[in-house]
Formats: structure tokens, sequence, C-alpha cells
């Protein structure tokens, strides 16, 4: 096919629409995978949104200020080498189910493409009303046909993924702010939604350990006593890099778990909870982490809290973590557990460093000491699995050296 | 129901007789005639006693002319009288079409508004009683068909015994279809029972999975299959239809937008009937309320036979409507 569509991207588990802010490129723009093509404002704030194709903007469908549902078509592109085609009758805005999975790169098949779908007459209009995708609805009725309790269904399990969604393609008078306090609430009820689902559909397991953290904590202190302030390591960073080590050596906790069916990622990006001012919270994603130096590492948190903190995150921040880490050791906290982002796996979080009693080797010392708890999903894995991964991320802290 | 709360033991055929007693002695205008309804007491007994308080004026036998006698009850509706004229069943009213299609529906039309008809016609309709293909039919939807007359269809005592008058206050001409199977029913009606309206639809039951329309001794057929059905926890909204002719569409069609899914029951053949005009009303005016096709249940196409197991497999049954519904609801309920 020489043209693709470059839809509204589904920012996380809990969105359902979102609102086009503004086009960074025109008709013509020759635009190159990653490149930033869109400004979308979601209950998160403004996201910066990349394309995932080589090719030349067609046809920009969806207009600055318009709120559309999760899937719209927001542009069409053509691909390199393709001639220039006739303007194609203005689609029709495909909500996607909420809880898709984040695979921007394979658009769904065209609608033509599919069989007729029988669908009952008040199925179809509730379909409209509730923003149901009859394509991803199962119908139970004669001969598979989609009858109104698979719509209420299907509307259900959405509702426990996403925030009431808008009517399709309503033009927002003016586009919410983020600062303002309808986001806010937005915002809570997105992750109310996610939360909701992820405790009602996970079976969550938690293990916990203490690390010691002394000779990490000696090695982050005599390495940046050698660098200037401005390079100094923050001890997250080899948290998260322990972490990414760790899920290298136990792969089944990095990935999602989607209809039915675990499916562990190659890359390892590490989604870390950020809170933000104004409430609420966002885990954006640091990419490949286990590929990453410390330094590489803690640039990339500073740019990624920087860029939250002023509303600059990219849709690959929000789409791309294969498992989330939660620090709340800051606040005092000494043991996390945490709620599993779907359709991540699992969750790991860790508290404040303390000293405590530490008795080793016969001899009873004072130690700072870490609790990490790991959150993962049982579907997935078994504790075998997770101890297994807690104990290689012991290991991973006291070889700080080679992180 | 109001006023005095006292219940009195009562038939369907009672109800009909206290019904004329009742007008006849509130208007001198109205007055009863047809084949044996005098010194014989009505083929189904339902004026049985009224020559004897009303004497021979006013209860009159006829000659076997159902086209003179009811052209006789249009002449004097017309020139002022309240005639009730008894057909003894649906299918001796053909003999009369002329005069009913032809004059009674078409007066008040051909004459400029000049000459109103407020003649009532009773007949017995219906099979079920092993009297056959000439005795058998249900014709009230035929009649339905015509512009210019009601057509009313009485199910329950209160309609049996409250009907009659507000079709005698009608300026127009009204049909009423009496099921022949309903005249021994037996029940209460309250002493002060008295006129009702003439053009709304009832729902008897209350359910939200599905709407079962009909009328006349239908109704008593989907009120069993309602039981039945509860027993599986589908409950079915009952919908008796009353009058056929004008068809109150707002209350079938809010059954439907609550349940939405509607099987008629009418036991009319089922091609060409008053519940192929229900569905299509349906598809017309609620057609995105529904959640499953509109179903029919009417009768066999075949001339009414006589043997009993024959007749009864012919006829709508309370079986019929509860397998169709469990089709219609299956696994959702």
């Amino acid at each position: 096919m020489p043209m693709s569509e470059f839809r509204m991207p589904s920012l996380g588990a809990d969105m359902a629409a979102g609102t086009l802010v503004a086009w960074k490129v025109k008709p013509g723009d020759h635009v190159t995978r990653g490149m930033v093509v869109a400004e979308v404002e979601t209950d998160k704030g403004i996201i910066e949104v990349e394309i995932f194709e080589d090719g030349v903007i067609e046809q920009l469908i969806v207009q600055p200020s318009q709120k559309v549902p999760v899937g719209t078509v927001l542009a069409l592109l053509r691909h390199n080498g393709a001639p220039p085609a006739p303007p194609p009758p203005a689609p029709v805005p495909v909500m996607t189910a909420a809880g898709a999975p984040p695979a921007p790169s394979a658009p769904p098949a065209p609608a033509a493409e599919r069989e007729r779908v029988r669908v009952s007459p008040v199925a179809r209009r509730l379909a409209a009303e509730l923003g149901v995708d009859l394509s991803s609805v199962q119908g139970s009725g004669p001969h598979g046909a989609i009858e109104r309790a698979d719509v209420e269904a299907a509307a259900a399990r959405k509702a426990a993924v996403a925030p009431p969604p808008s009517a399709p393609v309503t033009p927002a008078r003016e586009p919410e702010r983020p600062a303002g306090g309808d986001a806010q609430a937005a915002m809570r009820r997105a992750i109310a939604a996610a939360m909701a689902r992820s405790n009602r559909d996970i079976p969550h397991y938690y293990l916990e350990t203490r690390i010691d953290m002394s000779r990490p904590l000696r090695w982050l202190e005599a390495e940046n006593q050698k660098r200037s302030v401005r390079d100094r390591l923050l001890p997250a960073v080899l948290l998260i890099k322990a972490v990414a080590r760790a899920l290298g050596d136990v792969p089944e906790l990095n990935g999602y778990w989607i209809d039915d069916c675990h499916q562990p990622q190659e890359a390892i990006n590490i989604g870390f909870a950020v809170a933000l001012r104004q409430g609420g919270l966002v885990t954006p994603a640091i990419h490949h982490a286990d590929l990453k130096s410390l330094d590489e590492l803690m640039e990339a948190l500073r740019d990624l809290i920087t860029r939250v903190r002023s509303g600059r995150l990219r849709s690959s921040d929000l789409t791309d973590g294969t498992v989330t880490v939660t620090n709340l050791g800051d606040l005092g906290v000494e043991k996390v557990y945490g709620v599993i982002y779907p359709p991540q796996v699992a969750l790991i979080g860790f508290g404040k460093v303390t000293e405590q009693p530490w008795a080793e080797g016969g001899m009873l010392g004072i130690r700072p000491v870490l609790t990490a708890t790991l959150a993962a999903d049982h579907r997935a894995t078994d504790g075998r699995r997770g101890a297994q991964f807690l104990e290689a991320l012991t290991r991973h802290l006291q070889e700080a050296d080679k992180l | 129901m109001s006023g005095n709360g006292q219940m009195v033991p009562m038939t369907y055929r009672e109800a009909v007789r206290e019904a004329m007693r009742e007008a006849m002695r509130k208007d001198e205008r109205v007055f009863l005639m047809g084949e044996d309804v005098g010194r014989y007491g009505g083929c189904f007994a339902v004026s049985k006693g009224l020559l004897q308080e009303f004497g021979p004026e006013r209860v009159r036998d006829t000659p076997l002319s159902e086209s003179a006698f009811v052209g006789a009850g249009i002449g004097a509706a017309m020139n002022g009288m309240r005639p009730i004229v008894e057909v003894m069943t649906v299918n001796f009213s053909l003999l009369a079409g002329d005069q009913i299609l032809n004059n009674a529906a078409t007066i008040l039309h051909m004459s400029g508004g000049l000459f109103n008809v407020p003649l009532v016609i009773r007949m017995a309709t219906g099979a079920g009683r092993q009297v056959a293909a000439q005795h058998s039919h249900s014709l009230e939807g035929w009649f339905a068909h015509i512009p210019g007359i009601k057509v009313i269809t009485p199910a329950t005592l209160e309609d049996a015994r409250g009907m009659l008058w507000t079709a005698l206050e009608d300026p127009d001409p009204v049909l009423i279809f009496e099921h022949a199977s309903l005249y021994n029913m037996a029940g209460e009606l309250p002493a002060s029972a008295g006129p009702v309206d003439i053009d709304r639809a009832r729902v008897r039951r209350s359910g939200a999975d599905v709407s079962i329309i009909t009328y006349g001794a239908c109704l008593f057929k989907a009120l069993e299959a309602a039981e039945t059905l509860a027993r599986d926890g589908i409950e079915a909204d009952v919908v008796d239809l009353r009058t056929l002719r004008p068809l109150d569409d707002e209350t079938f069609l809010a059954s439907v937008a609550k349940t939405h899914r509607a099987v008629i029951v009418d036991e009319g053949w089922r091609s060409v009937g008053i519940s192929a005009e229900v569905s299509a009303r349906i598809m017309e005016r609620a057609f995105y309320e529904l959640d499953a096709p509109v179903e029919r249940i009417c009768s066999v196409e075949v001339p009414m036979p006589y043997a009993r197991h024959l007749e009864q497999a012919a006829l709508p049954q309370a079986e019929t409507i509860v397998a169709t519904v469990q089709r219609m609801v299956h696994a959702h309920v």
C-alpha cells in the first residue's frame, strides 16, 4: 500500500481520546520515523506525538482543537516514491479499544476488507453513543450478531480502562489546560480507571527484600567525589540500571499481558513514576535502560523530569514503558506495594534508605538498608521468577561499579 | 377502578350483558338487534333475559340476513338511535361486508361530514371450540384495515364490561370483537365497574426483557407464557392492544423501547395481518431500539381444522410463545 494512516495514538491504557493541539508538519513535508509531527493534549498534558514511518504528508485530516477518539485517522502519509493520490473520502473516525497495546506501526486493516458485522439496530446505536468500536466486540447473537448486551459488556470493559469518552470528533471550544481543575479531575479519572482495571484484572503477587546499600552508596559517594556537581549521579540512577540489568536476567517480568497472552519485550524501557506538582503522576519511559551508561541514564532522567514538569512529553515516552519503577523513598516511605500499570506485568517499588541493624557473618552492624518490592502479574510469572529477579537486583546493586 | 370496592363474581358473558343492560337503562336510544338475541337469548347466551327486561321493541330478533339488519342498524344510527347490532360470529359479518365497508365506514366522508353513524356492531371471533373452518376465523385484522371504523377487542372482564358504553358514545361505527372462548371466563369485577377508554393499549404485565404484544384471547396465553418465562428469569412486558384501529402505537413502542425485543401474538393468519402492521410500525418508529428481529406468532395458514388436536396445533399457544421468546433472548438474561 503506498499510503498509510497516521492515527491518534493510545498514549497509555488510560487514554480514550485526545485533542489535536497543533500540527508540526504540513502537507508535502517529508517526515522520518521518530519525528515529532503533532502535539496532542491528553489528561496527562500536551504530548509531542512522533510518527513511526518515513514518507510525505499527503493530507491533514483532523484540525487543531478537535478532540477525537484514539485510533482516529489524523493524517494520511504517502510512502516515499509513491505518486500523490487523489484525496480519499473523509474517513469515518474509528476507535480502537482503549486498552489496545501500543502498536502504532501496525495500523488495523481497512474496514472495507472486513466482513460485514451483524449488529442489531439498538446495539449499533448504543455503540455510537458509548464510543464502542464494534469491530472489537464479539457478538453473542445468532450468527455472531452483536446485540445490546455485547455492546454494554464491551462498554463496561472499556469504562474500566478509560474515562468516559467524549463524542467522536467534537471540536473542543477551548483546549483544556492541564493546570485547570477539569484536567486534574480527568487525570484522576484516568488513573482511577487504569488502577481499577489493574486491581480487577491482574492477580498481583508481592515479594520484598531488604538490600544492604553500604557498598553501592559507598561506590556512588566515591564516584561523585570525582565529578563536578553538575555531573553527579543520583542513587535513583543506580536503582534504574540495576533493575534494567536484573530484567535482562529475568526477562519474563519485562513486557505485557495482552489478550490472555504473555508478551515479554526485548527492549527494556523503564517507566519511571514522576509525581506532578498539580497532583497525579505520569510514568514516562527511559528507553533501553539496560544499554545506557549511568551518565546517559542520568541525562535521560533529568531530561524526562524537566519535560514532565514543563509538559513536553512525547508519545513514545508514554507508550513504550515495559515495566514501571516507583521510588517513594524521598517521601520517607519504607516499602512500596505498587499497583501494576496495565498491560505491564511488573512494578518495582523502592522505599527510603534507612539505617537498620544488620546481622551478617555472625556480626551485628548498622547498615543503610533499602527495601525493594516487586508487584508482579501472577498470570505472567510465578513467585520463583519474581524471587530470582529480586536476587538479581540485589546482586547488581552490590556490583555498582559494573553498572 | 374506583368507587364501590365490593367485588362481584362475574363471567365475561355476564360482563357484556351488564354492559348492554346499563346502556339500555341509561339511554333510551340504545337497542339490541340480531339473530336469536331475543327469545333464544343470543347464540352465546349473552343477551339472555334482556328481552324480558326491555321488551321486543328494544331487543329485536332479526331475519337471517346480515346485510339487511346491519344496514338497518346503519339507518337507525343515522336517524338518531344508538343501535347495538349483534352479528353471531365474524364469518357471518362477511355477508354484511358491503354495509360495513361501503356504508358504515364511508357515509360520514361521503356526506361531507353531515351524517355520523354511531353504530356498534358486536360479534364473536376466534377459534378453539371445534366449530371448524367456517366458524373459527379471526378477521378483526381485516376490519382494522378499513378507515372510518374503530375496531376494539376486549379481553378482560373490565373491558367487556366497560368498552361498550364508550363505543356507543363514539359518533362513528365501532366494531367489537369478543373472542368466543372468553365468554365462560370467570372472575370478579367491582360492583362499581363502568365505562373504560377504547383508544389506549394496556401493559398487563411489566417486564424488561421482551415485549409480547397481543390482544383478545391470546392475551391469556401471553400472560401464561410470561409466567413460565419468569421462572427462567425472563421478564416479559405483555401489551394488550385492546384497540386494533386506531392502533395505540405509543404504548407498544414505549414497551419496545424498554425491552428492545418484540413478539406479536395474533390468532389471525400470519400473512397481511394485524401482526404485520404492528411489526411494520415497530420497524418504522423503533428500529434503533431493536436488539432482535420482530417475531410473529400467528395461526397456521390453513382453514381451521375440526379435530381438536389439529385445531390446537394450528393456533398460537403459550408453549410457542415461550420457545420463541427463549430463542430471542437466549443467553442474555
